[in-house]
């Protein structure tokens, strides 16, 4: 499909959306009111879970929190309806806030454990307050009404709701596009990359469990206002299930995948509703086997939901390069005190009983390039995590750049100056190569979750891309800017890592293993990249295994062999050194 | 609250905590070969109880009906693999495991539902109608997720517990029954009187829970299954199938289930969803035991138990929601003492294709 | 002389990255041969890829029998047995158990298992002393011997080691060795993947050297000690595009 066939073909569908009303009849309105306060729901979903990694089984207690919230002052405080909408906000949002803080720092398959444990609870809370109404629930909800307007005819509800989950998609998309959403983004290759980046899980964690509760909050408040009428019922564990269904049925990856699964999921319920009552008495139980059933062979074979399949009709869209702006974005100080860059000083790690590293010092100098070998086993990686902050040593010091961060996190090293690659690529597959990039530059950055949603830092958004325009370019992957990174060869997925770094604008580079699956035409370029970064004054550290590569790049070498320093000196030195030979060829047995 | 009414509580909790314990070891064990976290494991608890009560009742149990069709998935999902692969030679023995070994049961029960049965027979029958549900379910449900995340288990494994316990209520209806219980009568300890079905729960759960250890300890094929869990790649390089050991766990996870359903039947009247809060709360107990210690997980199961009795005694409503409450804080120190062993950081890109 | 194991064109790849490039190698009853070169060289993969632990492509045989549709276990039992670059132990169990799991793939009657005991206890003494003990409480030499002891339980007609001398001091390194002496001369055909280029030669009958995917240099072990060639390739000079002098079997 051409671009401008795809342009139509949405115009006529908004139009068409809008115009439906007319056409219609009540019930089908009704339902797709239905449709788009669930989607809403599941828009939450599909921001904590498919972008964030968080699976929730609790999105329907928060869904019911607004919708008691709101009908309780509605009804018992005789209050506004819009005054309900911001106590909706306010209530799931304050227990988010709450429930995440302490339940957030949880990993694994605990965190959506500990959803399934308070969305078991809060829902058992309605149904046993006595001020809720109990089992009873709340009856003779008001309608909504702005000044003169009452919404509470299915049509009027319909724009209602319409123009709701309008604007929360284009706050979402907004968001997912700036500098905190790519963060949100970034949360599924774990912590490790994330820090690295000076992101810090928690918070980001934090702020989109809270959208997440929010969009859920408002998503009860419409169905409060719409059906006039709750009880604890629809807030229960199950139904948490069926808004994960939704999300992921849809295609959680994507914002339109709330729609498309709420779409889907309701229809299938009318659909069974209809159908199911003419096989059986018991079609309401029947109901929730199929459900069951369904989400199970969806996660068998289809788990990226609908949404993949429909956007490859989409026309691709073949997005600009970014406009060519300079230096918006603050740079890095680059004064490093006594051109010492970073020194380690009998650096010892124990685990248990095992020595990993055995009293290491080192000193790297501004400007160089230093390698870091030694066999298999011989402490590198461990060192390696203590220098990035990973993980602390057991005893010694490290200072970078005249400050001691022996103890500092990785998020702060990384902000002092220093930026890391991985040993296994850790990049976001699914995003596009200079958005990969642009995550680098997170801590050059400040625009916030509401900036990013109402657009509000476009000057600094343009500089950002531009600047990761240029990272591409220094490592020469410019004219593919707008590929997704999932599709490049290992190559060049260092090469996009690398970039990530500079965008960062570090002082000191740190890569792990950076030659490792490379070609050795891929070797020599990655070699003379590095060579012209030093030019530009970076310093390097790099673990390397392959000596070929490393002989011709570095200034000097740091050899490690049993957790301990063996030898130092510039390479010719080294590979001449009788030691190592022995340490890397072994002892005679 | 008196002294007196503290130790009936006591009574009491330890009471539900026994049941509890059964099942939370299961978990524990399931969770520790297979990685799933099983939650309707409750669900096949009620199956058992309900099972029994048709039975009494002179009915057929409408469980056979679920036994064949899951019987007739696991069977063609097996014979699919085996074209795939082309295993011919083998195809008797998956025949045999997934078509005839649990139809056995439910051919019995055929021939003699509505006759009257001897009450152990009544048993008997229900626990082997129960117990091939577990396995045929890993095989149709978990096995073709092997190397996916937890998460992905996770939420494959609430979704089946809504199946199962939406089979339960289409089968069973919305009523709920308890069975003739298998020993009447009282017994006296000390100033304590408890009835002799309570007794003999609790004296089963730890006839069982030993009976558990010595397997484990003590047997090649418990030892195997421990080997499996703790390191799945040693294990295949010594020839040990994790696919096996993976359904043997879920067979005696079922078989646990089962028997856990059976003795609380006379006791606790059971609804088709019953099941849920009960492994739910067993589940409480096995995280207090951190997924991974049985003796702790059986100790976590009676603090569970005292924790609701005590609890009920200031409010009943509130005694549920105590309890999931209480799951929170339980997670998060066995998070704290789990974090470096355990969690990976798992790259979470496969579950968006 | 038929071959114990062949391996042809084998190729085994990470995702994108291609770890084992078309390597081909042969294995003759009683043969002791090493899998010498390099860290990130594919050895261990190749190995690996061997006992089938990772999907690969190409031909493989063992005692004539074509491996490439069975799975891990099914090698096991037909007389495979690996002693893995982690170990793999179970941690939990004693280190009899770890040893009696090591012979599930035999079913054998308690008598044989006790027989099979002993013989692994003779070799390592050690071992029979900490039999009680958790594999996990064992220093890292002994637990060497234990996950070697383990898959001797299964009496193995070919044993591939994966870097047994990683992580061990020279002293312990140097045991292991004269273990692997004396199996060799029992009569056990091994196939030895090592970094420590001395060792593994000293042991060994046939050589192949890998680089970056693909076998560089192949030759008689005692031939290929003091080789420059080899020297060069753990601490850089020769690359794999030049194509290694043709590979006779030994």
């Amino acid at each position: 499909m051409t671009r401008p066939a795809f342009r139509i073909v949405l115009g006529v569908l908004a139009a068409a959306l809008a115009a439906l009303p007319f056409v219609v009849g009540g019930f089908a309105i009704t339902l797709l009111n239905y449709v788009g306060i669930y989607a809403l729901a599941a828009l939450g979903l599909v921001l904590l879970t498919g972008m964030g990694g968080l699976t929730s089984f609790g999105q329907a207690a928060f869904v019911g929190i607004g919708a008691y919230a709101s009908a309780y002052l509605t009804t018992a405080q005789g209050l506004p309806p819009l005054i309900g909408l911001v106590a909706a906000v306010a209530t799931t949002g304050g227990v988010a806030l709450l429930l995440g803080a302490v339940t957030l720092k949880l990993g694994g398959h605990f965190l959506p454990l500990s959803t399934i444990a308070w969305g078991i609870a809060i829902s058992l809370l309605f149904g046993n307050i006595e001020a809720l109404g109990r089992h009873n629930g709340i009856a003779n909800i008001p309608p909504v009404s702005v000044g003169p307007v009452s919404f509470f005819t299915a049509e009027s509800m319909y724009y209602l709701v319409g123009l709701t989950l309008a604007g929360a998609m284009w706050l979402s998309s907004n968001l997912l596009d700036s500098r905190e959403g790519r963060a949100i983004r970034s949360l599924r290759s774990g912590a490790a990359m994330v820090e690295s980046l000076g992101i810090s899980v928690f918070r980001t964690r934090l702020a989109v469990f809270v959208i997440a509760g929010i969009f859920a909050g408002i998503s009860g408040w419409l169905y409060a206002h719409m059906q006039r009428f709750i009880s604890p019922a629809p807030f229960e564990l199950r139904t948490g299930i069926e808004y994960l269904l939704m999300a992921v049925a849809g295609g959680s990856g994507h914002i339109l995948g709330a729609v498309v699964g709420a779409a889907l999921i309701t229809f299938l319920k009318s659909v069974l509703q209809d159908v199911l009552p003419l096989l059986t008495s018991n079609s309401a139980q029947l109901e929730i086997v199929i459900y069951g059933c369904l989400f199970i062979l969806l996660l068998q074979y289809a788990r990226g939901g609908v949404i993949p399949f429909i956007l490859r009709l989409a026309p691709k869209r073949r997005a600009p390069p970014p406009a060519r702006i300079t230096g918006v974005l603050p740079k890095q100080d680059r004064s490093a005190p006594d051109a010492t860059m970073l020194e380690i000083v009998a650096v010892t790690k124990r685990f248990g009983g095992l020595v990993a590293v055995n009293e290491v010092s080192l000193k790297l100098r501004a400007g160089e390039i230093l390698g870091l070998i030694g066999p298999n086993g011989a402490g590198k990686s461990t060192l390696f995590n203590a220098i990035t902050g990973t993980d602390k040593p057991s005893s010694g010091k490290i200072v970078f750049r005249g400050r001691d961060v022996t103890h500092v996190p990785a998020r702060k090293i990384a902000a002092l100056g220093m930026a890391r690659t991985f040993q296994h690529v850790k990049l976001r597959p699914n995003m596009s190569l200079l958005e990969n990039v642009a995550l680098g530059a997170y801590l050059r950055s400040r625009c916030g979750f509401l900036g990013g949603a109402l657009r509000l830092a476009r000057a600094e958004e343009a500089a950002i891309r531009a600047d990761a325009m240029r990272q591409l370019e220094r490592v020469g992957l410019a004219d593919r800017f707008a590929d997704l990174a999932g599709n490049l060869p290992l190559a060049s997925q260092r090469l996009l890592e690398i970039a990530r770094s500079l965008a960062a604008d570090p002082v000191l580079l740190v890569l792990d293993e950076p030659a490792a699956g490379l070609r050795r035409m891929e070797k020599e370029a990655l070699a003379s990249l590095l060579h012209r970064l030093r030019e530009e004054g970076l310093t390097i550290l790099l673990v390397e295994h392959d000596m070929d590569f490393v002989m011709n790049l570095v200034d000097r070498l740091v050899v490690l062999d049993f957790g301990s320093k063996l030898a130092e000196g510039p390479p010719s030195q080294i590979r001449a050194n009788l030691q190592v030979q022995q340490a890397y060829l072994g002892v005679a047995a | 609250m008196n002294l007196e009414i503290a130790g009936i509580l006591a009574q009491d909790g330890i009471a539900n905590g026994a049941i509890y314990v059964l099942m939370a070891i299961g978990m524990v064990m399931i969770f520790a070969v297979t990685r799933v976290l099983f939650v309707p494991f409750g669900d096949l608890s009620a199956f058992a109880a309900l099972t029994l009560a048709s039975f009494q009742l002179g009915r057929m149990p409408a469980t056979v009906w679920l036994v064949v069709l899951l019987s007739a998935l696991a069977t063609a999902a097996e014979l699919l693999r085996i074209a795939r692969k082309r295993e011919w030679h083998a195809a008797h023995k998956s025949l045999a495991l997934y078509l005839v070994a649990p139809n056995a049961p439910v051919l019995l029960t055929l021939l003699l539902a509505g006759e009257s049965m001897h009450a152990a027979a009544e048993v008997v029958l229900s626990i082997a109608l129960v117990v091939p549900i577990g396995p045929l379910l890993y095989r149709i449900a978990f096995r073709p997720l092997a190397d996916a995340p937890i998460l992905v288990l996770l939420i494959v494994a609430v979704a089946l517990h809504f199946a199962v316990s939406g089979v339960a209520l289409l089968f069973f209806g919305p009523e709920g029954f308890r069975t003739r219980p298998f020993v009447s009568g009282e017994i006296a300890i000390g100033e304590v009187v408890v009835s002799m079905q309570v007794a003999l729960i609790v004296v089963s759960s730890v006839v069982f829970s030993f009976l558990f250890f010595v397997v484990f300890e003590k047997t090649m094929a418990g030892k195997a299954l421990r080997a499996t869990a703790v390191n799945r790649i040693g294990a295949r390089i010594v020839g040990i199938r994790p696919f096996r050991t993976g359904g043997l766990a879920f067979l005696l996870g079922s078989a646990l289930a089962a028997i856990s359903g059976i003795l609380v039947s006379p006791v606790a009247t059971f609804f088709f969803d019953s099941g849920f809060m009960i492994g739910l709360k067993a589940f409480v107990g096995a995280i207090v035991g951190g997924l991974a210690s049985y003796p702790l997980a059986a100790l976590g199961a009676i603090f569970v138990g005292l924790l609701e009795s005590y609890s009920s005694f200031w409010s009943s409503a509130f005694k549920e929601i105590l309890v999931f409450g209480i799951l929170i804080p339980v997670l998060l120190w066995r998070s704290l003492a789990f974090a470096q062993v355990e969690e990976e950081e798992e790259e979470l890109d496969e579950v968006e294709t | 002389m038929s071959a114990l194991l062949e391996v042809e064109e084998l190729r085994v790849a990470y995702g994108k990255f291609e770890a084992v490039r078309g390597v081909s190698f042969a294995i003759e009853p009683g043969q002791v041969v090493t899998i010498i070169g390099p860290n990130g060289a594919g050895k261990s993969t190749t190995l690996l890829a061997t006992i089938g632990l990772l999907p690969s492509k190409g031909r493989l045989s063992f005692e004539g029998r074509d491996f490439r549709r069975l799975d891990v276990e099914a090698r096991v039992a037909h007389g495979l047995s690996l002693v893995p670059e982690k170990r793999e132990l179970f941690g939990n169990l004693s280190v009899l158990d770890n040893l009696q799991l090591g012979a599930y793939s035999r079913g054998e009657s308690a008598r044989a298992m006790r027989d099979s005991l002993r013989e692994v206890f003779d070799r390592f003494p050690r071992l029979e002393e900490r039999k009680s003990q958790l594999a996990s409480t064992l220093s890292g030499g002994e637990r060497q011997m234990l996950a070697l002891g383990r898959a001797l339980m299964s009496r193995p007609r070919l044993l591939l080691l994966d870097e047994p001398s990683l992580g061990l001091a020279p002293l312990i390194v140097r045991e292991i060795f004269s273990i692997l002496q004396t199996l060799r001369r029992s009569g056990v055909s091994i196939l030895l993947v090592e970094q420590n280029a001395r060792a593994a030669l000293e042991l060994a009958d046939y050589a192949y050297v890998m680089e970056i995917g693909e076998i560089s240099l192949a030759g008689r072990a005692e031939e290929l000690i003091g080789d420059e060639r080899i020297v060069s390739s753990y601490l850089g000079g020769v690359f794999a595009d030049e194509k290694p002098a043709a590979i006779a079997r030994g």
